[in-house]
């Protein structure tokens, strides 16, 4: 499978989405700090996005991530413009164009929506009427793309989600990971650089939810698209981002990378979100060690085992369960540090703050 | 009080009795017309299908009956109940209803589906669209029986007409049911990746509203046979003639032969157009 030669990068510049019509208004009173409910019992409108800023680089996965209504959907979905953008600058550049989403018109906006983003939904929003396999072309279908070629595409992208043997049963024989794959194959088969996931696996059990995780990241480490993901899920936030932007009440309160959302939430909702988090996934050596050679005092044994300090904790617990003791941590040939059991315990308690 | 109120009474009904003395005086011809290629239309095919052997007919019927269902028992009943109606001497009124019956069944789904498809996405415009459907449906059907009469004329032209006027409801209704529950995911994807509305149109809501649809034809069929005996009050032929003419009579055994033969074919036709759920979702 070849990389896209087009990469993608979106820029979301100070934006706003109002549904209603006292736009003017509600934007006046959502700029003098106004709720959401304040707002609509003054003008009736529904405050969906203010004054959000955030950019998207290539080939990086963005999470937007906060509770059900905190925007996060309604921002993303201002991406392909399936949500007016009221106020503000959200431009997608692809290659040598750019797009300036909210002022394209139709002709832009299809050529927008048919190959530079393309989208994956939580309910899916597979045609039940239609195979597998036609559904994976229904992008290229609407492209006007011919059926010789189409099938060619299809053909490639069944492989790449492991659907080959399904392409000719209805969808609704498929269970829900595997329909979600469907819909992995069918906004990949577009060949778009730039993909929307709106809580793709929130409707699929626990483990299946994992996999099409792990599945994800296989995938985007080979394709290197640009990938806005909505979550309401901090763990899988934490799994998926390069970057995390927390949003409440249609704000963006806080953007970073998940490590320093983890050490430095800037308000409580933010740390109501880390406290309830595994941090297992996000931590390494490097978060747990005590710096400096392992020493007596510590009543430490000799080391058991080394690690580098960006070895995941998880391995780390590992091999301190295989052999009881005291792992040194190794840094380019020097001892930087070493971890005890008491030492992970701390570490993996420590955001509880 | 009383007095006071009835002493001047609004003049509705001389209203629309003006209204239709204008529509006679200017655009006769106009009517006449309709009425004559409608009437030639209708005639011929009741020729053509009277031309075949009843069996042969009766045949073709079983075999559409299966070709859409895949069932041999619909097949057979089919068979069964029209040789009964041979047998009953009530075959040429029966192909005169069917071919009625089929005929506004089609035109109001001509009609009907564009309508519903166009106030699917008006909504503010179903709203006052609405009262008119229920106008359609709920006004005694003898009241407008009487203009199309003038208009039209005696015939199964006009009882054509006020069967269309009747079932159409019932498609436009159902279609726009379809549409304005389509999925809002389905919906979406459609538009995220790029389709026009043309594309959302067919690609995505006639497909996913097309067991709401053929819910209406079903539907359609079932109204345009309530009809045959009133469309025979206006001279149409067809099995609702025997049926006005055993009430005149008090004649039992024709009113009963008769309304048998109508309810037969009611299920034939219901059981050929059922739309069998979970077949197509």
């Amino acid at each position: 499978m070849s990389i896209d030669a087009a990469r993608g990068s979106v820029r979301i510049e100070n934006v706003s989405i109002i549904f209603g019509d006292n736009t003017v208004e509600s934007l006046a009173l959502a700029d003098a700090g106004k709720s959401r409910t304040e707002i609509q019992e003054v003008t009736g409108d529904v405050l969906g996005v203010h004054d959000c800023s955030v950019d998207i680089n290539e080939g990086e996965i963005l999470v937007l991530m906060g509770l059900s209504g905190s925007g996060k959907s309604t921002l993303l979905r201002a991406v392909n413009r399936l949500n007016p953008i009221s106020r503000g600058k959200l431009t997608v550049h692809c290659g040598e164009e750019t797009f300036d989403v909210g002022a394209c018109d139709d002709r832009q906006l299809k050529q927008l929506r048919m190959d530079t983003v393309s989208m994956v939904f939580q309910q899916f929003g597979l045609l039940p009427w239609r195979s597998v396999a036609d559904n994976v072309g229904f992008g290229l279908e609407i492209a006007g793309i011919a059926k010789s070629e189409r099938d060619v595409r299809v053909t490639a992208q069944l492989a790449l989600v492991g659907l080959s043997d399904w392409a000719d049963r209805m969808v609704a024989e498929l269970s829900g990971g595997m329909q979600q794959r469907v819909g992995l194959a069918r906004a990949f088969a577009t060949g778009a650089p730039i993909l929307l996931m709106d809580e793709p696996f929130s409707a699929l059990d626990p483990l299946i939810r994992s996999r099409l995780q792990d599945e994800l990241l296989e995938l985007q480490s080979r394709l290197g698209k640009t990938i806005i993901f909505v979550s309401h899920d901090l763990d899988e936030a934490m799994k998926l981002g390069n970057r995390i932007a927390i949003m409440e009440g249609g704000r963006i309160i806080q953007c970073g990378t998940p490590r320093e959302i983890v050490n430095s939430p800037v308000n409580k909702y933010v740390a109501d979100f880390v406290a309830n988090m595994n941090p297992i996934a996000m931590l390494t050596a490097r978060d747990v060690m005590a710096a400096g050679k392992p020493d007596g005092t510590r009543g430490q044994s000799p080391l058991s085992a080394s690690v580098t300090p960006d070895t995941p904790l998880s391995d780390v617990m590992d091999a301190l369960a295989r052999r009881d003791g005291t792992i040194g941590v190794i840094d380019k040939g020097v001892v930087t540090g070493s971890i005890t059991a008491d030492d992970i315990i701390r570490g993996l308690t420590r955001h509880r703050r | 009080m009383a007095d006071f109120i009835t002493a001047w009474k609004i003049p509705v009904g001389k209203w629309g009795r003006s209204f239709f003395n204008f529509l006679t005086d200017n655009f006769e011809f106009v009517f006449d017309a309709i009425a004559d290629s409608l009437k030639f239309f209708l005639d011929s095919m009741i020729d053509g299908l009277l031309w075949l052997p009843p069996l042969v007919l009766v045949l073709a019927i079983a075999l559409i009956g299966w070709r859409i269902q895949k069932s041999w028992r619909l097949a057979l009943g089919i068979v069964l109940g029209l040789v009964f109606i041979i047998n009953q001497g009530l075959w040429k009124e029966t192909v005169e209803t069917l071919v009625l019956v089929i005929s506004a069944a089609f035109m109001s789904m001509l009609i009907g589906v564009p309508i519903g498809i166009w106030l699917a996405h008006r909504p503010r415009l179903y709203t006052y669209v609405q009262p008119i459907l229920d106008l359609m449906q709920t006004m005694p059907t003898f009241v407008y029986l009487i203009p199309v009469l003038i208009l039209f004329g005696l015939g199964l032209a006009p009882g054509l007409l006020v069967t269309i006027i009747f079932a159409s409801p019932a498609p436009i209704r159902l279609t726009y049911l379809g549409i304005t529950s389509v999925p809002k995911p389905m919906v979406e994807a459609g538009l995220a990746f790029g389709a026009s509305k043309q594309q959302l149109l067919r690609k995505v809501e006639l497909p996913a509203a097309l067991p709401t649809i053929m819910a209406g034809l079903t539907q359609c069929i079932m109204l345009s046979l309530s009809m045959v005996v009133i469309a025979a009050l206006i001279g149409a032929n067809g099995l609702g003639k025997p049926v006005v003419r055993a009430l005149n009579t008090v004649n039992i055994p024709l009113g009963l032969e008769a309304g048998i033969a109508i309810v037969i074919l009611a299920i034939i036709l219901d059981r050929i157009c059922r739309v069998r759920i979970g077949a197509t979702s």
